[in-house]
């Protein structure tokens, strides 16, 4: 077997840093549009964030957003072009702080797009400030001393919060640490995008993801700080999947 | 000849908008385009169109920005403060160069302001509509059968351009009802847009739209060719009325709801001897430079008559320069001001001159 880039990636170098997960997950993201046929009637939006040159990588139409209102572009999008595949490739400072209402809303009204969103606790584009989802202690550049949830609040567990909407098909958090969980996540993704094809609703797939320059770790060791950090505050599973529920029924 | 219907001014522009080939409006409640809003809501499932009461006006306008993006028509309404919430999208479909249609039901400002017409978004409508080196076109009704009008000429020259833009209404014009004509043969087809993010089919290579050029030598280039292009609008696509200006010795400047007020004031001097004439802009982006330049040659004195107070005189005293007195009149706050008050001010300065 030959290892080939998918066809929905273009053949631009990606710009990402040695060992960030970007490049992992827009692989996953691509073999799911290949595999799924819909490149041709695909419409990605990129968002504000290290992903932001997403727009180069992916061979589909692109659209970058405004920082945190890819989800109300994507709305926009799949609203005048119903027949079309789109989805949105956020960050967790894009989606969880700044698109917080925009995420909530899209969701709420089971706005027929899939959600790809990167949490990898940092922002990275901007050098390692505190993001929504920064875990409790942990030192950035805007919490030298390790956030202290009684001054910076809590991290927001994206999935759980969403999983109690009526219009999400599917929550789920995945990891890409292990080939094992590259594996699930590769699974997840796609389910994503078959969903939408399917017309379920909003899908969204959390991929916890490294960020070795702005957490200061080694590509190694910042695998290791995903399982033994990471993972228990974002435990990895399906927080609301309306395709296993129909099939119970 | 369609038969005359009296229409609110809000109602008639929506309607205008799906004559004209709109299927997506995205809007967030807001006094007072509440009306738009509404007939929006009512008439878009007929029509096999979209109406979608956005989280915000933020969100709103970025659905726009997606629903341009895939290659369709697309609006968005609001009034005053939701107006500001939109800047960040107005930034973005003009650095996209993507059309779009922001109608701007204006109210008094600043902050919550008040619900009452006002005129005080003038300079944020054709200077500072957001962030970056940008211009919309920015169209001024002041008839009901405008606001229906200039929706169509709206659409069509933002596609033509490539371009965001604005009908810049108020309160007054968006609530009162008149007389109109619904004319359904001026209407527009949407143009071919290659540039979409559709879906390439397989068949081409994939677009981006996209306002990130992260080469400053690059980023200047594609300033200074939009801006190219904004001197080619500002040649051809300048609009004004002019009213009773051929002798006008005292030439009044006035748009939309104020401009109303200075044509009855006109009517009052000249009918007290007074040589007053109004030029009535109806593009406040690109101005009517060149009728208030070739107007000089009889005017002795511009009175320029606003509810704000004081923004489009700015552009009056740029284009007059100097060389003639420049007056302004103005109501703010949700006051409007009366025919008699400016006829006050005609004669105050026709003993001056």
């Amino acid at each position: 077997m030959k290892f080939q880039r998918p066809h929905a990636l273009t053949d631009i170098q990606f710009h990402y840093c040695p060992g960030c997960s970007h490049g992992i997950v827009h692989r996953l993201v691509a073999e799911a549009i290949d595999e799924l046929g819909v490149e041709g009637n695909t419409t990605g939006v990129a968002s504000v964030g290290c992903s932001v040159f997403a727009y180069n990588y992916f061979n589909c139409d692109m659209v970058q957003s405004p920082h945190g209102r890819a989800q109300a572009v994507a709305t926009g999008i799949k609203r005048a072009r119903p027949g079309n595949v789109v989805f949105t490739y956020q960050g967790d400072g894009d989606l969880a702080a700044i698109g917080t209402a925009e995420t909530v809303h899209a969701a709420t009204r089971g706005e027929n797009i899939t959600v790809i969103f990167i949490n990898n606790a940092i922002y990275g584009m901007t050098g390692g400030q505190m993001a929504p989802t920064t875990l409790p202690g942990q030192v950035t550049q805007t919490t030298p001393y390790g956030r202290n949830v009684k001054e910076a609040g809590h991290p927001i567990r994206v999935c759980e919060m969403l999983s109690t909407l009526s219009g999400v098909a599917l929550a789920e958090r995945v990891s890409v640490d292990s080939v094992k969980n590259v594996k699930a996540a590769k699974k997840a993704i796609k389910k994503a995008f078959e969903y939408q094809v399917e017309g379920k609703g909003y899908t969204i797939i959390e991929v916890l993801s490294s960020c070795p320059t702005n957490w200061g770790l080694s590509m190694q060791d910042s695998l290791v700080w995903i399982r033994e950090n990471m993972m228990s505050y974002y435990p990895l599973g399906v927080y609301r999947d309306i395709g296993a529920e129909e099939g119970k029924e | 000849m369609p038969e005359k219907v009296l229409m609110k001014g809000n109602e008639a522009l929506a309607e205008a908008a799906i004559m004209a080939g709109c299927r997506h409006f995205f809007g967030y409640p807001i006094t007072p385009q509440t009306e738009l809003a509404a007939h929006m809501s009512k008439r878009m499932p007929k029509v096999g169109g979209v109406y979608l009461q956005a989280e915000s006006e933020v969100a709103a306008v970025n659905m726009v920005l997606g629903a341009s993006a895939a290659g369709v028509r697309a609006m968005t309404s609001s009034s005053s403060p939701g107006i500001s919430l939109k800047s960040e999208g107005l930034s973005y479909l003009a650095g996209s160069d993507l059309p779009a249609l922001i109608v701007n039901v204006q109210r008094a400002g600043p902050g919550l302001g008040g619900i009452q017409p006002s005129q005080a978004d003038y300079w944020q409508a054709t200077r500072a509509s957001g962030h970056g080196d940008f211009k919309m076109l920015v169209f001024a009704p002041s008839t009901v059968q405008e606001m229906i009008d200039l929706v169509a000429d709206a659409f069509s020259l933002g596609d033509e351009y490539r371009m965001p833009a604005m009908i810049l209404s108020d309160g007054l014009l968006g609530q009162m009802m008149e007389p109109v004509v619904m004319d359904d043969t001026k209407r527009t087809e949407v143009p071919e847009r290659p540039w979409a993010v559709s879906g390439h089919g397989n068949k081409r290579e994939h677009n981006i739209v996209n306002s990130l050029y992260i080469d400053p030598p690059n980023l200047e280039a594609i300033l200074k060719e939009r801006y190219e292009k904004y001197e080619r609008i500002k040649e051809k696509e300048q609009r004004c009325e002019e009213y009773r200006t051929d002798d006008a010795e005292i030439v009044l400047v006035a748009y939309g709801a104020s401009a109303r007020i200075s044509r009855s004031a006109v009517d009052a001097a000249r009918k007290e001897g007074i040589k007053a004439g109004l030029i009535r802009p109806i593009t406040l982006w690109p101005y009517p430079e060149k009728a208030i330049s070739s107007r000089m040659a009889t005017a002795k004195a511009f009175l320029c008559v606003e509810m704000s107070t004081g923004q489009m005189v700015d552009d009056v005293r740029l284009i007059v320069n100097g060389k003639r007195p420049v007056s302004f009149y103005g109501r703010t706050g949700g006051m409007i001001p009366t025919p008699a008050e400016v006829l006050n001010e005609i004669k105050k300065m026709n003993g001056g001159i």
